[in-house]
């Protein structure tokens, strides 16, 4: 039924077994409305596997303690699983080093470690940190705060009409002033994927290090935080299949080393006495007090099963719902694509003439198809869109490209409910 | 299918493709921004009163269907009556959109249209939205803003 022919680039990863893979999502078995469920808001958060659900489980049941602290079997192994968590991620994202990786209870409090730590020691009035138009409000409010508490200034890099960073207007945009670089892998809103390597290079001449927000990139395509050569990656758990309440931050060691802790409590200190305090090596200098050590494990299984189906064959089945899904809206009278940019991952943003996106959102969910409709945590974006909102259609691994034909049905009947010509 | 059509009937239809009232009043003397953080919409009510007589109410804003329809339709009812409506009303159709009345008062009028939204618990705040404002407008009782 699929088209053969996509992006040669991609077409090198084996088809994904969509009906398989969905077998391993209990939650996609069941009914919405009356109807079967069609998820379409991975970009949300994604659904979980059997697997992911099943380690946390078994965690609990047989292998749970707390970590770094006991002197009997559990707690040793406990810990054990803990930090072989750790190496997986460093594999997952090809860092050079495990202690390079701190976990965090997701991407929104990696930037805030890294605002309230980084930032904070190093920003000075009138030093800028420099963002993008189509920032997640959580890579722009830590920021927004952190330059005022300073007298610091928030920069933003435009986007042109295709929801794309241009590379020139964003190295115009450093300048003598810039401390730090924030910017998003992949735009949730939009799907744009911008070009981080080439940014990082831009900044890197100027000894500027780069956060880069990754939570929408991290489900959809390999990561490789060495050939980014950025100094910080930030994503969550929860969009990468695992559970919520867990993400991690990575920074270069020789950045994490030079940072003060974020959190105080216990397991990030080396001793306490009331005069003095000194902390642990990185990164557990910023993992203050009992982490979610049921949300490792449940993540280091998501990172198994990704790796097990293979994020080369992820990112073209994806590539392939996208283009499909775009054919399919952009033919649907009224409708228009929100973010037309050259590379896109995951995402699609778009607008019916005459009908909101709540009113989409609501309609499509009487059809069992769940989407997104608002702003998406980027009011910044839909202004300068000229948009108050949009409606979001967001994938993972198991949606298949009947769901895209429903989600096109759906918006059919979204158009014959509020016509054809509205005012 | 059929919550839809209740949702959606055919004159919420019509004011949220032509709403009345709609714009910005000049010589109000009382105004108000409401605001939905959960979705980004915005409205925002402006009302001349002439004692306690309603003379003259506008709205302005983008929404959602429901929302849109909501400020227009109400507006309407507003329009010509005594400010104090508002309170009776409001209570009224609060306990419409959420599924608390039975038997609709005859005060309602054409806002009886909005009992499909009970059926959608998230979009009772669509729905509540430009009323919302307009009681805060009338207790924050402003001078008058004039061009003049």
């Amino acid at each position: 039924m699929r088209r053969a022919t996509t992006s040669s680039a991609q077409t090198a990863a084996p088809p994904l077994d969509v009906d398989r893979l969905r077998r391993d999502f209990p939650i996609l078995s069941g009914r919405t409305a009356g109807k079967p469920l069609v998820y379409l808001d991975s970009a949300a958060s994604t659904q979980k596997p059997t697997p992911v659900i099943e380690a946390m489980n078994a965690f609990y049941r047989e292998g749970y303690a707390n970590i770094h602290r006991g002197l009997y079997a559990l707690s040793l192994e406990a810990t054990e699983a803990y930090e072989e968590v750790r190496c997986k991620v460093q594999r997952f994202i090809n860092a050079r080093e495990s202690r390079e990786v701190v976990f965090v209870r997701g991407t929104t409090e990696a930037i805030n470690l890294v605002a309230g730590t980084l930032a904070r020691q190093r920003l000075e009035a009138g030093d800028e940190i420099l963002v993008s138009t189509l920032e997640h409000h959580s890579n722009i409010v830590p920021w927004q705060r952190i330059c005022e508490e300073k007298g610091g200034v928030l920069r933003v890099a435009p986007i042109d009409d295709n929801g794309e960073v241009r590379l020139e207007a964003f190295e115009r945009a450093l300048g003598s002033r810039t401390r730090l670089v924030a910017i998003a892998h992949v735009s949730n809103a939009l799907g744009t994927v911008n070009p981080v390597a080439e940014m990082v290079r831009m900044a890197r001449r100027r000894e500027i290090p780069v956060l880069v927000d990754g939570a929408q990139a991290a489900p959809h395509f390999q990561l490789d935080v060495q050939a980014l050569d950025c100094d910080f990656y930030a994503f969550s758990g929860h969009k990468v299949y695992g559970p919520t309440g867990v993400g991690v931050l990575y920074g270069k060691s020789s950045l994490l080393e030079t940072m003060p802790p974020y959190q105080c409590g216990g397991e990030m200190i080396r001793s306490v006495s009331f005069e003095r305090t000194s902390y642990k090596e990185i990164p557990y200098r910023f993992e203050a007090g009992t982490p979610d050590i049921v949300g490792v494990i449940g993540l280091g299984a998501a990172l198994d099963y990704l790796g097990a189906v293979g994020l080369e064959c992820i990112a073209a089945h994806e590539s392939e719902l996208l283009s499909h899904a775009t054919e399919a809206l952009a033919s649907v009278p009224g409708v228009r694509i929100v973010g037309r940019a050259g590379r896109k991952a995951g995402v699609l943003s778009f607008v019916v003439e005459g009908a909101h996106p709540h009113d989409i959102g609501t309609i499509l969910d009487q059809e069992g198809i769940a989407i997104r409709g608002g702003h998406h945590c980027a009011q910044p974006l839909m202004e300068r869109l000229g948009l108050p909102a949009t409606a979001r259609a967001s994938f993972g691994l198991y949606n298949s490209h009947a769901e895209v034909d429903r989600l096109a049905d759906g918006v059919r009947k979204v158009r014959e409910i509020f016509g054809s010509c509205p005012s | 299918m059929s919550e839809l059509m209740d949702l959606y009937q055919e004159v919420i239809l019509d004011h949220t493709r032509r709403p009345r009232n709609f714009g910005s009043l000049e010589h109000a003397t009382h105004r108000a921004e409401g605001h939905n953080p959960l979705c980004g919409d915005r409205v925002a009510v402006s009302l001349r009163l002439d004692g306690d007589v309603v003379r003259e109410i506008r709205f302005e804003g983008k929404g959602c269907a429901i929302s849109t329809a909501s400020a227009s339709m109400m507006t309407e009812l507003l329009k010509g009556g005594e400010a104090g409506l508002l309170q009776t009303v409001f209570g009224q159709f609060q306990d419409l959109v959420t599924g608390r009345l039975i038997e609709p008062p005859e005060d309602l009028g054409k806002l009886v249209a909005f009992a499909g939204v009970a059926a959608f618990p998230v979009r009772v705040k669509c729905a509540t939205l430009a009323w919302h404002t307009v009681k805060a407008a009338l207790q924050n009782r402003q001078q008058p803003i004039t061009t003049e």
